[in-house]
């Protein structure tokens, strides 16, 4: 039979479409229920305030799960970066300490997804046992350095640093907004159009098959884990210069989050193919949840249940079109309409 | 080990072999899983490798193919040394050496064209790939060496689209597109309807066509001994028997392997 490509094939190609369409859903459901937050672009500013840090660790973490791997240390690597540059601003009196503060926040996520990948890679520990135990050496060892105190860092908004990261572009564009995005336009290209992206593809897909053709798997899998480590020291020094304080437990809620936010975007959890661009929007989505449910005046003790819910319709949506089944469904709503005219394709239906 | 120290891809005189393996063994700690191995293969022939699971087979591709080195022995490809300390997938890629696997030569939710070219992008300067140019190539591969024509199938289509014989006939196209000297079929036909074995077969006479060397590798004999030149028999990390295809009928190849699993060997010969 020739394949026919219907409209649905061409709106399943492309990518990350069904996660914006659930995204401009959501804002019309919030536009017709709280219209008077949602019509101001003041709400909009915030999300792109707020969003951005965790948004970047979702963006590192759908390679890592493309790869067929998980990290679930990113959350402590937030609160270690954030420590790093705040112990530097604070204890280092030199104009350039905010600029080496960001540079050694860095060099120290690098430091956590390095032996993450040494432990992963070369000794064989599955990824989601050895960056659990990350997860916890790395908050401790936070909280013991910083001995489990915040740090106040108030005056880095008078420096270039804050400016560069988190200031206002026009005076209306948060930085970090643009930092996000740039990121996500660099992490498309490198996952869809780079050698390195095209390894973690494969390597989520049939490790053996990237091996035999030549793939240095071991390799790929330590860069892949230090990327990431380097992904979400950015996220928590982002997060850490925008709110102008470190504490110790910072980063702590960001882990079922940014979770959520890859799984909408349609990245699958068996690895092998994964989408930046969904990452994104899902991002938006599960950021703009909280905010929106408070503003339509529920309860916020909605929140979680709509967020779950959401969840589940983005992934079903994502499974559909990822199979090419959504063509098969719409044409059986199609049957149920018009009954009369479907009377033989109903026969050959019920053949399944 | 017996690793001579001379250097690397010293030249022999041309014998005329697509490779060499002298003396080839393999350890796994005390295990021995290939024992004194001499394998040649012709530049334009195609030898069946027959023998029962744990013969060796598997084991004597990987170590051919440089995904792990032999314990000792000496590897000869077109008639030059390879240096077996460096020896890895990507130099045997060089030397022309391919291997189709039974069931991991390709990447099942990606494109045709990524597996293609996995391994070995055609790329912009900084490692980036140039894709446009990757689909071009892929679908004439696809055309004219492989003859997938008007099926559905376009470079853009997943792998989970194709039947096991498309499958195993990418992954022969694409061994043939780079200019394989030597192409590795390992059980290409295991779990295959009889009209796909069919297709994979049409493939491996391709390769004789091409002026190409090939390993086949199968259980089934019927199979082998219709595309093969020679046979190959091998049992617990050893070669037991090399016959031309003139000196041993079907039936009489059968009754050997037959004699041989019931562990009456010592009284067959061929």
């Amino acid at each position: 039979m020739k394949p026919r490509r219907s409209i649905w094939t061409f709106l399943g190609s492309i990518e990350g479409l069904p996660v914006v369409g659930v995204l401009l859903l959501l804002y019309a459901a919030f536009l017709i229920t709280a219209p008077t937050v949602f019509s101001r672009p003041l709400i909009y500013m915030s999300f792109l305030q707020t969003v951005p840090p965790w948004l970047i660790l979702a963006l590192g973490l759908t390679l890592v799960i493309t790869a067929g791997e998980i990290d679930l240390s990113f959350p402590a690597v937030v609160a270690l970066s954030g420590f790093v540059f705040a112990w530097m601003f604070k204890n280092v009196h030199s104009p350039w300490a905010p600029w080496l503060g960001v540079v050694l926040a860095l060099a120290a996520g690098a430091l956590v997804g390095f032996t993450n990948g040494l432990l992963i890679a070369r000794i064989g520990v599955p990824s989601i046992m050895a960056t659990l135990a990350a997860q916890f050496f790395w908050y401790g060892i936070t909280i013991l350095i910083a001995n489990g105190l915040q740090l106040d860092i108030g005056a880095v908004e008078k420096t270039a640093v804050h400016e560069v990261f988190t200031g206002r572009i026009a005076g209306i564009l948060p930085a970090q907004a643009v930092w996000a995005g740039g990121l996500a336009v660099v992490l498309w290209f490198i996952l869809n159009r780079h050698t390195f992206g095209e390894a973690i593809m494969f390597i989520g897909d049939n490790a053996n098959v990237a091996r035999v053709m030549g793939i240095n798997v071991e390799r790929t899998k330590i860069l892949l884990f230090t990327l990431m480590g380097v992904i979400s020291a950015f996220g928590g020094l982002l997060l850490t210069i925008e709110i102008n304080v470190f504490f110790p437990n910072q980063g702590q809620g960001f882990m079922l989050w940014t979770m959520a936010a890859v799984f909408i975007g349609g990245t699958l959890i068996s690895g092998g193919k994964g989408s930046v661009v969904g990452s994104f929007f899902g991002a938006y989505i599960i950021g703009s949840l909280q905010a929106g449910v408070v503003a339509t005046g529920v309860t916020s003790y909605w929140v979680q249940s709509i967020m779950g819910l959401i969840i589940i319709v983005a992934v079903v949506i994502n499974v559909l079109m990822g199979e090419g089944r959504l063509g098969a469904a719409s044409a059986r709503i199609r049957h149920w309409i018009l009954p009369a005219r479907a009377k033989g394709a109903a026969r050959d239906g019920m053949e399944r | 080990m017996k690793n001579p120290k001379k250097k690397k891809t010293e030249t022999r005189p041309p014998e005329g072999y697509a490779l060499e393996m002298i003396g080839i063994e393999k350890y796994f700690g005390s295990v021995c899983a290939l024992e004194d191995v001499n394998l040649r293969v012709g530049r334009n022939e195609i030898v069946g490798l027959i023998g029962d699971n744990g013969a060796g087979k598997s084991t004597l591709v990987k170590v051919l193919t440089g995904v792990f080195p032999p314990t000792s022995g000496e590897l000869y490809i077109a008639g030059r040394k390879v240096d077996l300390r460096s020896y890895n997938v990507k130099q045997a890629h060089a030397l022309g050496i391919e291997t189709v696997y039974q069931d991991k030569s390709l990447g099942e939710k990606q494109p045709l064209w990524r597996n293609f070219f996995i391994g070995r992008e055609i790329c912009y300067p900084l490692g980036f790939i140039n894709v446009k140019k990757e689909k071009e190539i892929a679908a004439e591969i696809m055309v004219h060496t492989i003859g997938f024509r008007g099926v559905g199938i376009t470079v853009d289509s997943n792998v989970t689209k194709l039947s096991g014989g498309e499958r195993q006939g990418v992954a022969i196209g694409r061994a043939m597109h780079f200019e394989a000297e030597l192409i590795i079929l390992d059980e290409p036909t295991v779990a295959l309807s009889l009209k796909e074995v069919r297709k994979v077969l049409d493939f491996v006479h391709k390769i004789k066509d091409a002026g190409k060397a090939c390993i086949y590798i199968s259980h089934n004999l019927a199979d082998v001994y219709e595309i093969s030149d020679r046979f190959v028999v091998m049992d617990r990390g050893k070669i037991v028997a090399d016959k031309p295809k003139r000196a041993i009928s079907l039936k009489a190849l059968d009754d050997f392997m037959l004699e041989y699993a019931h562990g009456r060997k010592d009284e067959v010969a061929i």
